[in-house]
This record gives C-alpha cells, structure tokens and sequence, in this order.
C-alpha cells in the first residue's frame, strides 16, 4: 500500500467506526428515553400503554396500602390530578407519604401504573427537582421543608 | 484564631499562584532564568500555603468549633471521630479546598521531580498548574469559602448526611481527586508544549507517568466509589449509570486513550498531536465533571448544595480553560510536526483502534448525560436517558474492543501480522470457551449471550499470558532462559498484561452477576426461610441497638447449606438522630467471590417485615479486576525506562536484557 492509501484506509476505516457509534447512539435514545409527567400532564399527553415514563408528585396522603406480599399500590398527585400506582418491591428509605417521588414505569391496558423503580432521594429535605420545578409550574406551595437544597 | 490563619494562608495561596502563573510565562518568553526559576519555588510555597489551610479546617472539624459555619453544617459532637475528619471534604466546600490541595499537591510533585525537565517546558508547566489553581482558589475564597464565621457560635452540628458517614467516604473522594487532578499534569505539560510549539519523544516520556498515575488513581477511586454506592445504599446495584458516576468514567475513558496515545508517541514519535489534543480532552472531561458534580445542574448525594453563583463561576472556568486550550491548540497545532509512519496493521495501528473505540465510548456516554440537560436548557423538556441507553451503546462499542485488546501487544510495530497474532492467540481464545463452557456445566443454563460475554473475559486473561509466554519464549528455549527472560521482562510489559487481565477479570464478574444473580423480594416473619444461591436463609427476628448518632433495628438471619449453619447475617435500618434521616445498612456475606445481599424493607402490621435477599455470584470480580488493573498502571510506573535518565543506567547493568527484548 503507498503513503497515501495507507492514511486512507486509517480515516475511512474510522469515519465509517464513527458513522456506525452515532447510528447507534440514536437508535439507542429511540429506544430508551423516558419522559418526564406530572398527573395533570397525562389527561392532554395520552401516553399509550407500554410506553416507559417518568411519573412525578406527592405521594397522596393516606394511600399507600399494602397488598400481597411486597406489592405496594399509592396515588400520585400534583394536586390537579392523581395517578394509582402499584410497585413491587422494597421502596426507598425516604418514601414518605405528602414527599416528593418519582416512579418509572409503564401503564398497563387498564390505566394502572406499574412502576418498577421508586425514586426518593438521598437527603430527606430533597425533592427530586424535576418534581418541585413541575409542580412550582402549576401553583402548588412548597414548604420551605421540600424545596431543593 | 487559628480558624483566620487558615483562612489567610488560603488567600496568600491565592497571591502565590498568582506569581506561579504570570512569572515563569514571563521569564520563558523573555528568555529569562530568574523568573523561570520562580516557578518550582512558588509552587511548592503555594502547596505548603494549601496544605496549611487544610489542616487548619481538619482541626476545626476535629474539635468541633461550630462557630465555623462549615463545621455547623456538616458536623456533630458525637459523630465518630474518622467521620469528623472525613465530614471536612464530605461537603461542597471542604471538597474544593480538597480539588485545591490535590491540584497544588501535583504542582510540588513537578516541581520537586521535575528537575531533569528542560528548563523552559517546566517554568511553562507550572505556569499553567498555576493559572488552574488561581481560578480554584479564587473559586473558593470567593463563592465556597469554608472558614466563615457564624455569630454567635450554635451550640451543636447538624450532623452529616448519614450516608456519607461511611469509611467509603474516607477513601472515594481522595483517590478520586488524585485520578481527575492529576490529568491536570498532562493538560499542562500539552499546554506548555503548544506554547512552545515543539513536542518531541521525551515530552511523551514525561507526561506518561503522570498519566499513568492519574489513571491509577482514578481507576481505583471509581471502583472505590462502585463499591461504596453497593453496599451503602442498599439498592444492590454496583453502577447506575448515574450522570455523577458518568462525570468521572468519562475522564477515565479519555484517559485510558491518552495512556495508549502517548504510548504510541513515545516508541513511534506518531500521533503527536493527537495525543496533545486528547491530553487537553482528558482534563477538560475533569473539569467537565466537577461542573456536573459541583454546580448543582445535577441533583444526587454528590450536589451538596446548590448556589446559582457556584454554578456560572465554574461554568466560567470551564469555558476559559476548555476554549482556550483548543483555541491555543488550534493556532499552534500545525507547527508540531507530524512523525513516524505505520501501517494499519501494526501495534500502532492497534493503539489507534483502541484510541478510536474508547473516545467513541467517551462521546457516547457523555452525549447521554448531556442530552437531558442540554434538552431541558432548550425546550424545557424532561426526559431521562437510563442505563438501558448506556447498556446498549457502550456494551456494543466495547465489544470490538475487548476482543482486540490481546491482539495489540502481539503486533508488531510499524507493520504487524494479523494472522500470525491470531493464531498465537488460538489458544487463549480456545481457553475462553473451555472455561466458558465450565461455567455452562455448573449453572445449567442461562442465557447464550452471557456465557460468549464470560469466554470474552477468560480470553482476554489467557491473552494477556499469551504475551507474557512469548516474550518469555517458554517451551521455545531452555528452562533456566525463559525463567531470566521472565524477570527481565520490562516493568510495563507486565503492567500492559495486568491491566488487560484486570479488564478481563472484571468483564467476568460483570457478566455473572448481570446474568446470573437472583433476587427475591419477600414478606417474613421470625422463622421463616428463603433460598438464595443455595444457601438457605432463615430469619431469626428483629432487635432494637443504638448507636453513637443513631438508633438502628436489625434483622438477624441464619444461613445454611445443605442443612448444615455456615454463617449468620444482620442486615438493619438506622435512623440518624440529628436529621431524622433513616438508611439502609445492607447485610452482606462473602462465599469466595460471590456474595449474599440482604437489605430490609418496611414492617408490615402483621408483624412480618420486606426482606430483599440477593444472591450476587462472583460479584467481587468486578472490583478484584479493577484493582489490577491499578496494580498493572503502578507496575508500568515502577518500568526503569519510564524515568527519564534511567535507561543508559540499566543497559550498562543488565546488557543481556536487550536480547531478550
């Protein structure tokens, strides 16, 4: 191979390795982004069934009923409207009902959320900031308890 | 008292760096000596200045004077005295005086080590350490300052986050300092060469130990953190894919380029100035990930607190060292001049590859960290990108590479033979699927793709030996020759084939505990039982303790195999007096390299309560291999060859060793 070929075959070779990672890359966000709601979103999203979402709020209070076993069913609220959630497994140290959550999952065919990951963050004055930016957004007071540090 | 004179040594560190950055770039272009010679003075005056600084906040938090503010915050009286200590960088502004002490700390280093640097490249160097650590210093005199007062002076802490009061905590932020600053050296050794515009061989010979080191470190403080995240917080997970964990695998992947890059320059003189702009990427990642971690955009344990100024203040640094470095390495780049030639097929060819997958990687991992942001800033939309999205996208890009890693040092430099390679790694690869195919007799089952992920990591093993075998020459030449062949081998050759086994070993433990862990999530009460592994565990009942800042309650289990009791197991849930903050202490036992992982639930009304049982088979893998993999970067760092000067002394030595090379 002369000089020239050899340089050619080196940048060829990786234009076409870069081509293929950003091809990737976007099939990969296609894939698995998962937006973010609040209840009151989802009357106008219309989020199809299966869809993996983000749910964000308060935990209503006096919801939080367990079921069988470990399977755990709340409602979460941005005070305009309340989504049923039900999850199975161990919920975070800091779930508390009237706090700030955020659970991923899907809908089912009947209108429950199932979540399979709760999320309640590390520092008991935190609210995850997706939440407290939402629900500041649609009038609701924060105490001075659960804004962001 | 004391808590002003820590105070002021920080500001008259701030007027010493100052002098660090402006004189010896004075003295370079003027041509003169004097000021050139201010530099290593200045940087080691600056460092002690620092250090003083440091210690003067340690004494604060040791003794609890809560009339600093930053003790208040984050302290308590009867905390245990190594999380008092270990509380001064458990906070945001500890944690930047901590940046400062490291950053300065590798300026000493280059000023004491670096007297065989040519005169000019080191006042240039520092110089430019110089000019990183003033906009630090400046940072934190003037948006983190940790040693305000508070009139009058509270009577108690308000303790530390409790899940920062670990012994991981002592470790993690240290060794992960040490890793991202430490890639603060080689930027400034590429900036100094730029400035110049002349970049040679020993250049490369220079800044690869301080990469090398960089990377050890950093590689040893992930892993640390890694570890921290799995059995503190009680989730089970050892990586989340979480944009603070990114923010420092990002650096470790461009890094890991960087070591390769300057490899290549070093033997070959090519890739010159590749390896300065991956040098200025590699810091400019570090710089990128304090922003992410310190500025609050993200929200996680590691965002102490958020203040908007912080924020633009790091934001301003960011842009001023990234955009001018690549401005400079815009302007300047062409007047390095382009060296040795190779073809694709060559060990060069190899670590071009390697360079090529791991940016990728890099890219790749920070565009999914990035996007939400950036997509937030722009539409104020909301999503998140998960680890199914990293899964996906770094899991196929290392692919190609892991299966080329032992094919690198087996090619030749300039121009290599693939085949040949490849048939002395038929061996390694036959190994592979051996062991592959152990694993598939003892578990019985589980998905293919797993068991062609675990041939994969035993390859990679067996190819590292292969190369250690061949330059040894065993079964080609006499016993007692291979065997001085063996120990003559050079330090790096050793530390290039353990840092590839680390890789494989942790590939291994990656794969089995993805594949094969199992997890039951189950309601208990006293005397029931759950299988894990094999292992049988039985609950045994709760009990109420207390501790020096909290008060916990614990399960007690008993495990057994086969009807026999091994062993017993607490697992339990703390509740932090000062912030009412519950945790989760998982309880974790080790068989060998696979672990039992039981963390606790709620109680139930019943009197039952959630028992999350795991069963992680050969999870230990995944830390062992990062740990040599470090134990390979201080190896390569032992190689005589690394130190400059060093070479000619060990020729004369062992002349023999020149053969066996």
């Amino acid at each position: 191979m002369t000089r020239k070929q050899k340089r050619l075959a080196v940048i060829g070779g990786g234009i076409a390795f870069l081509v293929a990672a950003v091809l990737l890359v976007m099939f990969a966000f296609s894939q698995s982004i998962a937006y973010f709601y609040v209840p009151g979103d989802l009357t106008k999203a219309n989020v199809p069934p299966g869809t993996r979402i983000r749910l964000g709020g308060l935990v209503e209070a006096g919801t939080v009923k367990r079921g069988e076993g470990s399977t755990i069913t709340f409602t979460v609220t941005d005070t305009l409207a309340t989504v049923p959630v039900t999850y199975t497994g161990i919920l975070p140290d800091l779930f508390r009902e009237g706090q700030g959550v955020v659970a991923e999952g899907a809908f089912g065919t009947d209108g429950l959320f199932l979540a399979d990951t709760v999320l309640a963050k590390h520092d008991e004055t935190y609210m995850p900031k997706d939440v407290a930016d939402r629900l500041k957004a649609q009038g609701v007071e924060l105490s001075g308890k659960e804004t962001i540090k | 008292m004391i808590i002003e004179l820590g105070h002021y040594a920080l500001i008259l560190a701030l007027a010493t760096v100052i002098v660090q950055s402006i004189l010896p770039l004075v003295g370079t272009i003027r041509g003169d000596r004097t000021l050139m010679a201010v530099a290593p003075a200045a940087a080691l005056a600056g460092f002690l200045l620092v250090l003083f600084s440091f210690s003067v906040l340690t004494f604060a938090y040791v003794v609890s004077d809560f009339s600093v503010g930053n003790v208040w915050e984050n302290s308590h009286s009867l905390k245990p005295m190594i999380y008092k200590i270990t509380g001064v960088w458990g906070n945001h502004e500890g944690s930047m005086l901590l940046w400062l002490l490291i950053l300065v700390f590798f300026s000493a280093l280059v000023a004491t080590f670096g007297a065989n640097l040519p005169e000019r490249l080191r006042a240039n160097v520092l110089a430019v350490q110089g000019f990183i650590s003033t906009a630090f210093a400046l940072f934190i005199l003037l948006t983190s300052n940790p040693f305000l007062r508070l009139q009058p002076a509270p009577a108690e802490g308000q303790d530390l986050n409790p899940v920062l009061q670990d012994i991981g905590l002592a470790i993690h932020p240290p060794l992960l300092y040490l890793g991202y600053v430490g890639f603060s050296v080689s930027f400034s050794f590429a900036i100094a060469a730029l400035i110049d515009g002349r970049i040679d061989a020993a250049w490369a010979r220079w800044v690869r130990p301080w990469t090398l080191a960089a990377w050890s470190f950093l590689t040893a403080g992930i892993a640390m953190g890694s570890y921290w995240a799995y059995y503190e917080l009680g989730w089970g997970g050892w990586w989340f894919w979480d944009p603070v964990e990114n923010a420092s695998f990002i650096p470790w992947l461009a890094g890991t380029a960087l070591l390769h890059s300057a490899l290549v320059m070093e033997k070959r003189e090519a890739l010159k100035i590749w390896t300065v702009l991956l040098a200025i990427l590699t810091f400019s990642m570090s710089l990128l990930g304090t922003f992410l971690v310190r500025s609050g955009v993200l929200t996680s344990v590691h965002a102490f607190a958020t203040d908007p100024t912080r924020g633009v203040f790091i934001l301003a640094i960011l842009v001023f060292f990234i955009g001018g470095a690549l401005s400079l390495f815009a302007f300047r780049a062409a007047t390095l001049k382009a060296g040795g030639l190779f073809a694709p097929i060559s060990r060069e060819g190899a670590l071009v590859l390697n360079n090529l997958i791991l940016t990728t990687a890099a890219a790749t991992v920070l565009t999914g960290t990035l996007y939400p942001l950036v997509l937030e800033a722009l539409t104020g939309e909301k999503i998140s990108v998960g680890p199914p999205f990293f899964n996906l996208t770094f899991g196929l890009l290392m692919l190609p590479l892991l299966l080329a890693v032992p094919f690198g040092p087996l090619l030749a430099w300039k121009r290599g033979d693939v085949l040949a390679a490849g048939q002395r790694l038929f061996a390694a690869a036959g190994i592979g699927l051996v062991f592959a195919a152990v694993v598939l007799y003892i578990q019985n089952g589980g998905p293919v793709l797993a068991y062609f992920g675990l041939a994969i990591g035993f390859y990679m093993i067996a190819g590292a030996i292969t190369d250690l075998w061949l330059r040894a020459g065993i079964g080609k030449v006499a016993r007692t020759v291979a065997v001085r062949r063996f120990i003559g081998l050079p330090g790096s050759a050793f530390g290039t084939a353990l840092a590839h086994i680390g890789i494989g070993v942790t590939v291994i433990g990656v794969i089995a505990v993805t594949a094969f862990e199992t997890e039951h999530v189950v309601e208990m009460k006293p005397g029931m039982q759950v299988e894990a592994g094999g292992y049988t565990l039985t609950f045994d009942g709760m009990r109420r303790g207390q501790g020096p800042n909290y008060s916990e309650e614990s399960g007690h289990f008993t495990v057994a195999r086969g009807g026999v009791i091994v062993t017993d197991v607490w697992s339990s849930k703390r509740l932090y007096s000062a912030r009412r903050m519950p945790t989760t202490e998982a309880g974790i036992r080790t068989f060998g390299l696979s672990q039992l992982y039981v963390s606790l639930g709620d109680a139930m009304a019943d009197g039952g309560i959630v028992v999350r049982v795991w069963w992680k088979p050969m999870i230990l893998c995944i830390w062992i291999g990062t740990l040599i993999m470090m134990a390979g970067g201080i190896v390569s760092l032992c190689d005589r060859r690394l130190r400059v000067g060093a070479p000619q002394k060990l020729r004369k030595v062992k002349p023999a060793l020149e053969a066996a090379e």
